[in-house]
C-alpha cells in the first residue's frame, strides 16, 4: 500500500527545477505567491483514486503486452499527477488533444479503458469518436496534434465571432486583425474587471517558475490542506478552450514551433501542456533545449510556466488558470510539467541502456501518488486506502478480461472509412479482396 | 509523315505567360468575379476559381480560407482577390508563413465543423505540409473510426511554363494520388475550374486541388460543358477521335488539343480525354476510349518515372490487353529536377513530343 516516508528522506529538487508546487513531497501544503490550490479534500481523494486506478490499469496493460495480448504498451508510470491534474482542470466543453501516452487523460475524460487497448492490440488506429469525449484520437507523429489544437482553437474563436455578428458574411469581423496588429484579444473582449490581471502584471515571487507576465491569484490559505479558491476574476468570452499534450522531445519538432507561432499570432485559446518526463526514448531533455522548456514561450510572446508535474494540486491549479485565461480571450499558455518517466518509453524499450539507476531512485521518492497519500493520511483511515486499492485492482482485472474478450476486426475492415464516400475503385478492391479470400473456402 | 519536323503550336502563347508571382491581368471593365447571370462570357481560369470560392463562401459560412498572402493581396496569382474585403479577415485568413501550420490548422478547424480551403502558394512549397497531408489529413477519418469528416480543400498552383525560378514549376500530383484517403482534382478550363472547385469545397473528403498555373490566364465560359454538370470523379472526352487516345490533365490538356488539331491536318483522328480527377481515376471513361481507338498515350508534365502515366499504362494494359494495337505510351518530364527557365521548353511535353509518341503508337 502506501509507503509513508518522512520528509527528510525525500530528495527534493530545488524550486528552480520543480516549478510551481502546492503540495510538498511529504504531503504538506505549500504556499505559492501566484497560485492557489483549488482542490479540497474531497477533490484530492477523488484524484488519488483516479491516479491509483491509472497506475493499476497501466501495470495491467504492461502485463498484457508481456503476455502477447497487446502489440505494444506505452506506460504512463510517474505521470499520473500531470495527467489527472490537468484533465481535471478542463471543463467538459474544452477540447483535449493527447499525444499517445495520455491514457489517464483519456480515461478521466470518460473513455472506457478498453478503448485504448483496442488501439494497442492492433484492432484500430484510433477508434473513438472525438466529439463524444471532446478528446482527439492519439497522434503518433510527434507534435502534429499541436497544429490541430491551434486550428480547433481558431474554430472556437470563429464560433464566438459568428455568434456576435449577424449574417453569413461576417463582414464586420475584426478578429484576426486585432490579433495580427498586436492588440491582444479577439473581438476585443472585456477581460473581467481588471485587465492587468489577465495580461500585463509582471511576475513576482518566483521568477524561475514563471516566464512572462501572467499573474492571477489570491492570497493562498496555507492552513491544513490547501483551500479551494477561484484564482481569477476573468470572465469567459469563449465557451471553450483547448489543451494539447506534447512531450519534451516533441518540443523540437517544427510543428510544435509553428503551432506556437500560430497560437501567439491569433491569440488562440489553447494551452500547450508539455510533459517534460526528461526522456524522449533515450534522448535526454537537455538535447532538446538549453533553457527550461517553459522559457521557450517568452520568445513566441505568451507566458510559460513550469509546474511540478508530480504535484496534482499544482498541476490542476496552473492548468485551471491557463484555461481560464484562454477562455477569457487572453491567449495561449505553455505549461511545462516537470516530471519523470518511471519506466521504459514503451514495452519495446530497454531504459537500462541509457537511464541512470540513481535518477529512478530519486524520482521514486517523489512518486506523485505517494505524495497525495501522505497528504490524505491525516484525514483518511487505512480502511479508506484499502478500499481505493481494491477498487483500482478490480478495474485492472476488468480491463484484463475485456481486453482478452476483444474480437479481431473483420478481414476487410481496412477498407472502411477511407473516404466518406467510397470510390468505385475502393468498392472494386474490396470485392476483389473478398472474392480472393473466399476462393480458399471449400 | 515527317516525325522530326517541329510543328507550330495551333494556339499561340500556350507556354509564354507572365513570370510568377504576377497579378492576373484584370479584364477591362469586368466585375471582380464573374456573376452567375453572365456565365457564358469568357473569364480567365484564375477568375473562375475566385468566383467559385466567392459563391461557395456566400452559400456556406463555415467555409474559411487560409494561406500566405491570400487576404489583403488576394494571393500571388490573385485567385482570392477581393474575398477578404467581402467576407472579412476572420474568414479569409492571412496565415503565418507556415505550410504545415496551414494544413494542420485546417484539420483542427474541420474538427470544429468548418470547411477550410487552404492555398499553398506554389507547388514546390507543399513539402513542409506533406506530413500533415499524408499522415493526418488523409487518415483522420479512418483513425476516428469514421467519426470525423475532413472537408478540407488544398489548392496548389502547379506545373511549369511560366519562366520561374526553382520550386515554382513542379508537378507533385503523383505523391498525393498515391496516398489513400485523398481526392486529387485538376481542372484544365475555366468552366471546370469553377465546377470542380465548387465540388471540392462541397466534398466531405480532403481534396488536393491542382491548378495549372500557366493556364490561369486562359479564358472560357463559366457555363458547365455538360448539363447536368459532370460529377467530379468523371473524366471527359474533350475531343472525340477514332485513331488514338491522348490522356491528359491540367496544363497538358491544351497541349494535347493542339496536337490533335495538328494531327487532324495530317489525316489522323486523335481523341483527347481530360482526366479531371487523378484520384480516383475514371477507368470506365479511359477504357471505353481505348477500346474505341486501340492506342493511348498519357501526357503529363511530371517525371514519367513512377508517375501517374505508369499507373494508367499498367492498368489499361491489364484491362484492355486484347484491344491494344500498341503499348500505352507515356510522355512527360525527364527524371531530373525541374530545369531552370531557359531550358523548360526542352523539358516540358509539347505538341511535337506528343505527336512523336502518337507516331510511335502507329509504328507497331
Ligand atoms: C515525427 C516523429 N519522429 C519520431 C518518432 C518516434 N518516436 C516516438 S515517441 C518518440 C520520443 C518522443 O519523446 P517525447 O516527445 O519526450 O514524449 P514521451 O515519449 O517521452 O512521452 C520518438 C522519437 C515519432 N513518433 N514521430
Amino acid at each position: 500500500m502506501v509507503r509513508y516516508v518522512a520528509s527528510d528522506e525525500l530528495s527534493d529538487p530545488p524550486p528552480a527545477e520543480h516549478g510551481v508546487r502546492l503540495l510538498n513531497p511529504d504531503g504538506t501544503p505549500r504556499a505559492h505567491p501566484e497560485f492557489d490550490a483549488l482542490l479540497d479534500v474531497e477533490d484530492l481523494k477523488s484524484c488519488y483514486g483516479a491516479m491509483l486506478r491509472a497506475r493499476h490499469l497501466d501495470d495491467a496493460a504492461t502485463t498484457l503486452q508481456r503476455q502477447g495480448e497487446l502489440a505494444l504498451w506505452i506506460p504512463l508510470r510517474g505521470q499520473e499527477a500531470a495527467q489527472v491534474g490537468s484533465v481535471r482542470a478542463a471543463a467538459p466543453a474544452d477540447f483535449l488533444f493527447p499525444s499517445y501516452r495520455e491514457h489517464a487523460v483519456a480515461w478521466e475524460r470518460g473513455l472506457p479503458p478498453v478503448e485504448v487497448m483496442r488501439l494497442l492490440r492492433g484492432i484500430t488506429h484510433g477508434g473513438w469518436d472525438p466529439a463524444a469525449y471532446n478528446l482527439a484520437n492519439y497522434a503518433l507523429v510527434l507534435a502534429t496534434q499541436t497544429l490541430h489544437a491551434v486550428g480547433y482553437a481558431l474554430g472556437i474563436q470563429l464560433d464566438a465571432e459568428r455568434a456576435r455578428s449577424a449574417g453569413p458574411g461576417m463582414a464586420a469581423v475584426a478578429t484576426v486583425a486585432a490579433a495580427t496588429e498586436g492588440r491582444a484579444n479577439i473581438g476585443r473582449p472585456t477581460i473581467g474587471s481588471d485587465p492587468e490581471n489577465a495580461r500585463g502584471a509582471p511576475a513576482r515571487g518566483h521568477p524561475e517558475n514563471i516566464v512572462g507576465p501572467p499573474i492571477v491569484g489570491r492570497p493562498t490559505n496555507t492552513v491544513g490542506l490547501p483551500n479551494v479558491g477561484r484564482p481569477t476574476n476573468l470572465g469567459d468570452v469563449l465557451d471553450a478552450a483547448v489543451v494539447v499534450y506534447l512531450g519534451d522531445g516533441a518540443m523540437s519538432q517544427g510543428d510544435a514551433n509553428e503551432a506556437f507561432v500560430w497560437a501567439a499570432s491569433f491569440n488562440a485559446p489553447v494551452v500547450f501542456f508539455c510533459t517534460n518526463n526528461q526522456w524522449a526514448i533515450s534522448t535526454p531533455a537537455a538535447r532538446q533545449a538549453r533553457v527550461p522548456l517553459a522559457e521557450r514561450a517568452a520568445g513566441f510572446g505568451f507566458p510559460g510556466v513550469r509546474v511540478d508535474g508530480n504535484d496534482v494540486v499544482a498541476v490542476h491549479a496552473v492548468t485551471t488558470w491557463a484555461l481560464e485565461r484562454a477562455r477569457a480571450g487572453a491567449g495561449p499558455t505553455l505549461i511545462e510539467a516537470y516530471t519523470y518517466r518511471m519506466g521504459p518509453h514503451t514495452t519495446s524499450d530497454d531504459p537500462t541502456r541509457y537511464q541512470p539507476a540513481e535518477a529512478l531512485d530519486r524520482w521514486r521518492a517523489l512518486d506523485p501518488i505517494d505524495r497525495v497519500a501522505r497528504a490524505l493520511a491525516p484525514v483518511c483511515d487505512p480502511g479508506w486506502f484499502d478500499e481505493r486499492l481494491a477498487e483500482a485492482r478490480a478495474t485492472a482485472t476488468r480491463l484484463r478480461a475485456q481486453t482478452l474478450a476483444l474480437a479481431d476486426p473483420p478481414p476487410d475492415a481496412f477498407f472502411d472509412e477511407v473516404l466518406v464516400t467510397e470510390t468505385d475503385e475502393g468498392r472494386a478492391q474490396r470485392a476483389a479482396f473478398r472474392e480472393y479470400r473466399e476462393s480458399f473456402q471449400v | 509523315m515527317s516525325m522530326r519536323t517541329l510543328r507550330p503550336a495551333a494556339v499561340p502563347g500556350t507556354i509564354a505567360a507572365p513570370v510568377s508571382p504576377a497579378p492576373a491581368p484584370a479584364a477591362a471593365g469586368a466585375p471582380e468575379h464573374a456573376a452567375a447571370e453572365d456565365a457564358a462570357r469568357p473569364v480567365a481560369l484564375a477568375k473562375a476559381l475566385g468566383a467559385a470560392l466567392r459563391d461557395a463562401m456566400a452559400a456556406d459560412e463555415r467555409i474559411v480560407l487560409l494561406g500566405e498572402d491570400v487576404g489583403r493581396l488576394g494571393g500571388v496569382f490573385r485567385v482570392t482577390d477581393g474575398l477578404q474585403r467581402e467576407f472579412g479577415e476572420a474568414r479569409v485568413i492571412d496565415s503565418p508563413l507556415s505550410e504545415s501550420g496551414i494544413v494542420g490548422a485546417a484539420i483542427g478547424l474541420a474538427m470544429r465543423g468548418y470547411r477550410p480551403v487552404c492555398e499553398i502558394q506554389f507547388d514546390g512549397f507543399v513539402y513542409p505540409a506533406f506530413d500533415q497531408i499524408v499522415t493526418q489529413l488523409s487518415r483522420l477519418r479512418q483513425r476516428s473510426g469514421g467519426a470525423l469528416r475532413m472537408p478540407v480543400t488544398i489548392r496548389i498552383p502547379y506545373g511549369g511554363g511560366i519562366g520561374a525560378v526553382e520550386h515554382h514549376s513542379e508537378s507533385p500530383e503523383a505523391y498525393f494520388a498515391h496516398t489513400p484517403g485523398l481526392r486529387v482534382l485538376t481542372p484544365s478550363t475555366a468552366a471546370d475550374g469553377y465546377l470542380l472547385l465548387r465540388q471540392a469545397v462541397a466534398c466531405d473528403d480532403p481534396v488536393i486541388f491542382f491548378e495549372p498555373k500557366r493556364r490561369y490566364w486562359e479564358r472560357g465560359p463559366l457555363t458547365p460543358a455538360e448539363d447536368p454538370p459532370l460529377p467530379m470523379e468523371r473524366a471527359r472526352v474533350t475531343r472525340p477521335g477514332s485513331d488514338v487516345t491522348l490522356l491528359a490533365y491540367g496544363p497538358t490538356v491544351r497541349t494535347c488539343l493542339d496536337a490533335a488539331a495538328a494531327a487532324a491536318a495530317e489525316g489522323r483522328s486523335v481523341e483527347v480525354v481530360d482526366l479531371r480527377s487523378l484520384a480516383p481515376l475514371d477507368w470506365p471513361t479511359m477504357t471505353a476510349s481505348l477500346r474505341r481507338t486501340g492506342r493511348a498515350v498519357v501526357v503529363h508534365e511530371a517525371p514519367v518515372v513512377a508517375g501517374l502515366g505508369a499507373e494508367i499504362a499498367a492498368r489499361l494494359t491489364e484491362e484492355c490487353f486484347y484491344h491494344l494495337e500498341a503499348p500505352v505510351g507515356r510522355v512527360g518530364g525527364y527524371h531530373v529536377p525541374y530545369p531552370p527557365a531557359r531550358l523548360e521548353k526542352e523539358y516540358l511535353p509539347d505538341l511535337d513530343r506528343v505527336l512523336d509518341a502518337v507516331d510511335r503508337a502507329f509504328g507497331h
